[in-house]
């Protein structure tokens, strides 16, 4: 069971800022720069149109007074046309100047202003008195015998109404900006809570299941969210992976302890009712062998539940497969290998990397080892390979193995095929084969050419 | 009781014409002597016509004295000319019959703006830029004597005007009389409007010419030598002036024109430089206001009990706006005079 250091975090974990406060303050922020790029862009827009539409009155008005002007009796004769005005009046609350000049650049008619260059056609901005104002310049050429050449019209307004047009434009786009704006608001706090939705969907799933209930969460969620139900699932997966370890232990300890610990005590028993010495000394042997025998199935239980629990506990790190062969052998020396039965190591020059767990690899091959020793022939060989991108360890013995139909059920626990002995627990395979899984890796049985048995653990292999 | 508000009215009659300096025809005074705010003001206006709304005024706003000076309309838009180019001191009102010249003044940035709830209420043809106010409503009318008109001549609108000047017998040639445009500002005002606003003005003026109408000045004395039987019919006479002698002699019919009836709305703007345009503002407010208005109908300048407003189908106000600066062109101007000697050439 993993155990908390400290004082135990609250179940509500702390809060950071919520979603719809960090939605809004981007929104806001979002929408108070648009709002100013819009103004801007609105006055700039506002104040084109309300110059091109007021330049058209302007340069309409010049054209009717250009139009009105005629020569006569050599001199230029201008009927100034009431439309016109009337045009210019369109811009009501601005001030209106005009002035016609003479091919010779006299004052026909209209203002003072100053005569434009000779030649010039088009718009200027100016003042009139003391206002900003907008001019126009047209021409009307003449060709008459006694007068010919350019006669100039200015007409210029001031830009009362260009103004007030540009903040009604101005005006009514902020207005709809501010209603986009009221529009997108209402639009995220609706997308927030839809999208939160899935979440609460899971919170009201994961609440209302029994407490024993380990199973994945089948809640459809978008694609969004699926790698949080993933991790969740994988998390929960894990959970019910020990748990499940810790119920394997304690069923095979109370299944597998139970008899010979109830004929270790029956033994002791009949030992301490027997007179004779010599038959005492017999069962006390017998007694002795029991011990042993338990030790070992008590020390493969705990291995097996160790590895599982390591599986899934401890990072894997990168490893030389070499260096968990060297020390399972090293190990298996001390240990096992009291009889100095023969044992070779089979290394490449080359390192052959993987990535795991060193103490869970070194006790499969421990047990590997074990298993060939315990029913295989001597010499055992363990090798070392890299092939095809995997990392493989294989135990061989001289011996012909287990039967081909012992294979697809050797992994499983209890399973005592041909030649397992009564010494041991029948667990040394199961516990390699934990490891391969763990791994991502397989177990896998064969025979050499010369037909000896050889068992191979297989890894993933890591680019060296 | 008007007499005790009235302070001191001085008509000083000054000889029109022969001097080289134009100034008042006549000034009156109203409110006390030492009073917070004098002003002054300078009108193209009768200062009987606008005694009774001054004499309200003041009592109403015992702070402000006025000063009223009655000109002669071109005489008060030239020394305004020269007054708007920093010549001359500015009065602190301007009020004038002849809006265009009103216009072209304020056009020429001679004014300063003016807010407040009684100029906001103006319709827009009333107030031009918030510097031009209308505050009267006076129609063009024709005045004819009862008395010596046949009944079936009386003219109900220009075109019975048109049959009699045309009449063979010449009963009418020399006895029908209107403004003389160039000696008086809104005489031209009136004779240009008319030359927008209908094709009978060509044949007017040439009828004009044939029956010898008589081009004189100004709107008293036309609707005096109606009265005595000197006209039989005075054409394109501000109203006021002939309702308010016709409210005391039945013998003179006023008409307002069937066709169209021009409506003049005297302007008033507070120069730029005003020494008070406060006080002159309150006098503003005070003539749009209803006991301004009401003083005002007393002589007939806004319509009231006894002078119902026109029909509005006939009525043509004259907008405040810068069209009316087409008239003052000095080339239209001499197009129109010009057409005007060739039609009365006796009066050269």
């Amino acid at each position: 069971m993993p155990s908390v250091d400290g004082p135990a975090a609250p179940l509500d974990p702390p809060r950071s800022v919520s979603l719809t406060a960090r939605l809004a303050g981007a929104l806001a922020l979002l929408l108070a720069a648009g709002g100013l790029l819009v103004a801007a862009l609105a006055f700039a827009y506002g104040r084109g149109a309300a110059r091109q539409a007021y330049d058209r009155l302007l340069v309409g008005a010049a054209r009717q007074i250009a139009d009105s002007t005629a020569p006569r009796d050599g001199a230029i004769s201008v009927d100034l046309p009431v439309s016109a005005f009337e045009l210019l009046a369109l811009a009501p609350d601005d001030r209106v100047i005009y002035a016609v000049f003479a091919p010779d650049g006299r004052i026909v008619t209209g203002y003072d202003l100053p005569r434009p260059e000779p030649g010039f056609e088009g718009f200027y901005n100016g003042d009139f008195g003391g206002e900003p104002a907008r001019f126009v310049v047209t021409d009307r050429l003449f060709a008459e015998r006694d007068l010919s050449g350019p006669v100039a019209v200015v007409v210029g307004q001031t830009t009362r109404a260009r103004g007030e047009l540009a903040r009604d434009i101005t005006e009514h786009a902020l207005v709809l900006v501010a209603l986009a704006g009221l529009l997108m608001t209402a639009l995220a706090a609706f997308a927030a809570r839809s999208a939160l939705e899935p979440l609460r969907r899971i919170e009201r799933a994961i609440a209302g299941r029994p407490p024993t209930d380990l199973t994945p969460i089948g809640t459809p969620v978008p694609r969004e969210i699926a790698g949080l139900t993933g991790a969740l699932n994988r998390f929960m997966d894990r959970i019910s992976r020990q748990s499940a370890a810790t119920r394997t232990l304690i069923a095979d300890a109370s299944h597998q302890l139970r008899t010979p610990i109830a004929a270790l005590r029956a033994q002791a028993e009949l030992a301490a009712e027997e007179p004779d010495p010599a038959r005492q000394r017999a069962i006390v042997g017998r007694i002795h062998d029991r011990s042993v025998t338990l030790s070992r199935l008590a020390d493969q239980l705990l291995n097996h539940a160790l590895i599982i629990h390591r599986a899934d506990a401890v990072p894997r790190e990168r490893l030389d497969l070499r260096e968990v062969a060297i020390r399972a052998t090293g190990e298996a020396d001390r240990d096992l290998f009291a009889s100095a039965a023969e044992l070779h190591l089979d290394l490449p020059e080359e390192e052959v990397p993987c990535l795991g767990d060193a103490l869970s690899l070194v006790e499969a091959c421990k047990n590997l080892l074990f298993n060939a020793l315990r029913h295989g022939r001597p010499p055992v060989t363990v090798s070392v390979r890299a092939e095809a991108g995997r990392a493989v360890l294989a135990v061989e013995d001289a011996g012909p193995g287990m039967p081909r139909e012992h294979w697809a059920d050797a992994t499983t626990r209890y399973a005592r095929g041909a030649g397992v002995s009564a010494r041991s627990a029948g667990l040394g395979l199961a516990i390699v084969d934990a490891v391969a899984r763990a791994h991502d890796g397989a177990l896998r049985f064969g025979h050499t050419g010369e037909g000896h048995f050889i068992v191979a653990l297989e890894l993933p292999g890591v680019v060296r | 009781m008007r007499r005790a508000v009235l302070a001191c009215a001085v008509l000083a009659g000054l000889g029109s014409g022969a001097a080289a300096q134009p100034g008042p025809e006549a000034v009156a005074r109203y409110g006390a002597a030492d009073a917070a705010h004098p002003i002054l003001i300078q009108g193209a206006l009768d200062i009987p016509a606008f005694a009774p709304a001054l004499e309200a005024f003041v009592a109403s706003h015992p702070a402000v004295a006025v000063t009223l000076e009655q000109w002669n309309t071109n005489d008060l838009f030239a020394a305004m000319t020269v007054a708007c180019a920093g010549a001359a001191p500015v009065p602190d009102l301007v009020i004038s019959s002849a809006v265009d010249q009103q216009v072209k003044l304020v056009n020429d940035a001679c004014a300063q703006p003016y807010r407040s709830a009684g100029t906001a209420a103006l319709p827009p043809e009333r107030n031009w830029r918030d510097e031009l106010f209308g505050l009267t409503s006076e129609p063009a009318v024709m005045v004819y004597n009862r008395a010596l008109l046949p009944p079936g001549d009386a003219p109900a609108s220009r075109f019975d005007l048109l049959d009699l000047l045309r009449r063979e017998d010449g009963v009418y040639a020399g006895r029908i009389a209107t403004y003389d445009i160039e000696r008086s500002g809104i005489g031209y005002l009136f004779a240009f409007l008319d030359s927008i606003q209908a094709t009978t003005f060509g044949g007017l003026i040439e009828a004009f010419g044939r029956a010898r109408v008589v081009a004189t000045c100004c709107s008293a004395e036309i609707v005096d030598a109606v009265a005595r039987g000197e006209y039989l019919v005075a054409y394109n006479i501000l109203g006021p002036y002939a309702m308010v002698r016709a409210a005391t002699n039945p013998d003179l019919a006023v008409v307002t024109p069937s066709d169209y009836t021009l409506v003049l709305s005297r302007g008033a703007f507070i120069p730029k430089g005003a020494r008070d345009p406060g006080a002159a503002g309150a006098f503003v407010d005070f003539l749009l206001s209803e006991p301004g208005r009401r003083a005002l109908a007393e002589t007939y300048l806004t319509p009231g009990p006894g002078n119902p407003p026109e029909d509005a189908q006939f009525t043509r106000p004259i907008p405040l706006s810068p069209v009316l600066l087409v008239g003052l062109d000095r080339q239209k101007r001499a197009r129109l005079l010009a057409l005007w000697r060739e039609t009365f050439p006796e009066t050269r």
